[in-house]
């Protein structure tokens, strides 16, 4: 069996796992609680942002830093569009989830189209001038949802009451809350928790999907880009092209991951996607090492979970200093992340696999 | 003609790099570009390749207007270049580095990629097993899983050849080749490059300071000098040029030919 395969049996016994410790198949085991069931949701939402991340600053070599941008467009678009638009509260289990992930989808599509608006700049900027403007997205897209209410009076004024009322009812400074639940599938003794379980579903998919394309002409564009881009250009790669790919499929991994996060948190504020979030993303993203798909999955999980573990064995009042100095650690110890640019066995280049190890 | 520049300008601020410059390269020919150095040969082949706009004159390839085009156009119509200073995918293994450069054709979508579906499995192998025989032609096929960057110095230089070559250009550009070869080495390099036009029956562009590798295996020399072109001929018609030899040519020709 290969090590791909083994890993996709892998994820199905984590999966089985979890819901196992989380008393869902049946036994009343409770070691889960709903708490940290909801920090593995995050650890799994981190994970598909700092992917998404990674195809721009580990692969393609550029320097963006507005990931919470993406991930507000994503978050509000899916809340908005489950609230008002395709009230899934009112459908029946089979069809809700069907336009749950519908609606998921189609924030992923916006939040990837402002990838492509965002994209373009990249064609003319480099490195930190290329960082300011992502960072000033990502602002915008925060600030705009601030004053919906502006925005909301102002639609109402010009007659389009209806859309007025969306817009108002996404509560700019106040946050938004109240949107409809996900039900959970209950067969018997089962119970298998929708939401989470699509959550699962998607970071799996995000990390095969993605080694796909690492491997591939687009993966070998991107690194190219970053090599060395004139020599890239010369033998005919086409580095616009590359670098808009990247940051469309970038922002469409982030706002999925956003609409997922808005129905995790069950409530949505403006300053949740602050700066300081799209820090959170580029500190994963470098303490796991650029370029390594592996590194993603293994800090933005860990460093999601840890601080809430360290809660849990009694450090609550020290793990504010303890993940900064774990943070320092870690870049002292592997100043180019903790998996520099190295793979796990199953997220190699399949070509590669057996003939080199690394 | 293969290759056209007609009255090409190009001007950094005041000063001229290139000034009312015009070559021509046939089918199958092999054309030396010489001149003392910052004389505008490495500008020529970047406007030929499409990395600088030209601010006057045209510049021609299989009778198209190709004037301002972005490199990687002009890569994706058949002209490929080496670099003076290697420039090779740090991130890459040779395999990779060569199998960029067929990027362009690559016969797959994004969604084949993602879904690794039977398209991309076909056309993955062709590109490896192109790669493969290209890398084979020189000398480099056991190190192909290696980083590019991890090869001693000559066969990175032997690298960018093969990794130009991978585009299956009709016309090869080539910058200093033997740049820090030594004899022995150089003497190789004259043999493959005679191999290579030979094997892919491609025209070749070659500025190189090495004058008995110009003088021996090219049909026609341009001198370059302060940006203007200063005389063209035959290796011999260069060699007996008396404005060539005031340029620089003299002493070095001279040299060249004892060792």
């Amino acid at each position: 069996m290969g090590a791909g395969s083994i890993a996709i049996v892998g994820a199905a016994f984590l999966y089985a796992a979890i819901l196992f410790l989380h008393g869902d198949l049946g036994f009343p085991v409770g070691l889960l609680s709903d708490y940290y069931f909801q920090v593995l949701m995050l650890a799994a939402i981190n994970i598909i942002v700092t992917i998404g991340l990674n195809l721009i600053n580990g692969f393609a070599g550029q320097f963006s830093i507005g990931q919470a941008g993406f991930m507000a467009i994503g978050a509000y678009v899916t809340a908005m569009l489950a609230t008002f638009v395709v009230p899934i509260a009112d459908f029946a289990v089979p069809f809700q989830i069907l336009a749950f992930i519908g609606i998921v989808l189609v924030s992923g599509c916006a939040a990837g189209f402002v990838g492509y608006l965002v994209g373009l700049p990249s064609l003319r900027l480099k490195g930190d001038y290329l960082a300011i403007v992502t960072l000033a997205f990502a602002e915008v897209v925060r600030s705009i949802v601030r004053i919906s209410d502006e925005i909301s009076a102002g639609l109402a004024h010009i007659g389009l009451t209806k859309l007025a009322a969306q817009i108002g009812g996404i509560g700019g400074p106040r946050g938004f809350g109240g949107f409809p639940q996900l039900a959970d599938i209950v067969i018997g003794p089962v119970r298998i928790p929708t939401l989470f379980t699509l959550i699962f579903i998607s970071v799996v998919l995000t990390v095969v999907l993605a080694r796909n394309l690492v491997y591939s002409s687009y993966g070998r564009a991107w690194l190219s880009v970053r090599s060395n881009e004139l020599a890239a250009e010369v033998m005919g790669v086409n580095s616009t092209r590359a670098k808009v790919l990247a940051f469309v499929l970038s922002g469409f991994l982030a706002g999925i991951a956003g609409g997922y996060f808005a129905f995790v948190i069950r409530f949505l504020h403006p300053d949740s996607f602050s700066f300081l979030k799209s820090i959170e993303y580029l500190i994963f993203l470098y303490a796991g090492g650029a370029a390594s798909l592996s590194g993603s999955i293994v800090a933005a999980g860990t460093l999601t979970i840890l601080p809430e573990f360290l809660r849990v064995i009694g450090f609550d009042q020290w793990r504010l200093i303890a993940y900064p100095l774990l943070l320092i650690v870690i870049m002292l110890w592997r100043p180019s992340g903790l998996m520099g640019d190295r793979e796990f066995r199953f997220l190699q280049n399949p070509k590669l696999r057996g003939r080199h190890a690394s | 003609m293969l290759l056209d520049l007609t009255g090409v300008q190009l001007s950094f601020g005041g000063l001229y790099a290139l000034r009312d410059f015009s070559l021509s390269v046939g089918e199958g020919e092999m054309v030396g570009l010489i001149g003392p150095n910052g004389a505008g040969k490495t500008t020529t082949f970047n406007v030929i390749s499409g990395l600088y706009p030209p601010s006057k004159g045209v510049v021609r390839f299989r009778d198209q207007d190709l004037t301002g085009c972005p490199a990687h156009e002009m890569a994706a119509r058949g002209i490929a270049r080496t670099f003076q200073n290697i420039r090779l995918f740090d991130r890459l293994t040779v395999l990779e580095n060569v199998q960029v450069a067929s990027h362009w054709r690559r016969g797959y979508r994004l969604w084949d990629a993602a879904f690794r579906n039977s398209r991309f499995a076909e056309a993955e192998q062709g590109s490896d097993e192109e790669a493969e025989a290209l890398l084979a032609t020189f000398g480099l096929y056991e190190r192909k899983h290696e980083r590019a960057t991890s090869l001693p110095y000559g066969e990175q230089r032997r690298l960018e050849i093969a990794r130009a070559l991978a585009s299956k250009p009709s016309l090869l550009l080539l910058d200093e080749p033997a740049a820090g070869m030594n004899p022995a080495e150089i003497t190789a390099l004259i043999a493959l490059i005679a191999r290579i036009r030979e094997e892919f029956g491609i025209s070749i562009l070659l500025i190189e300071h090495h004058m008995h590798l110009v003088m021996g295996i090219c049909q026609r020399i341009a001198v370059l000098d302060f940006g203007v072109k200063i005389a063209e001929g035959t290796p011999d018609e260069i060699r007996t040029n008396t404005r060539v030899i005031e340029a620089y040519l003299g002493e070095p020709v001279e040299n060249e030919r004892r060792q």
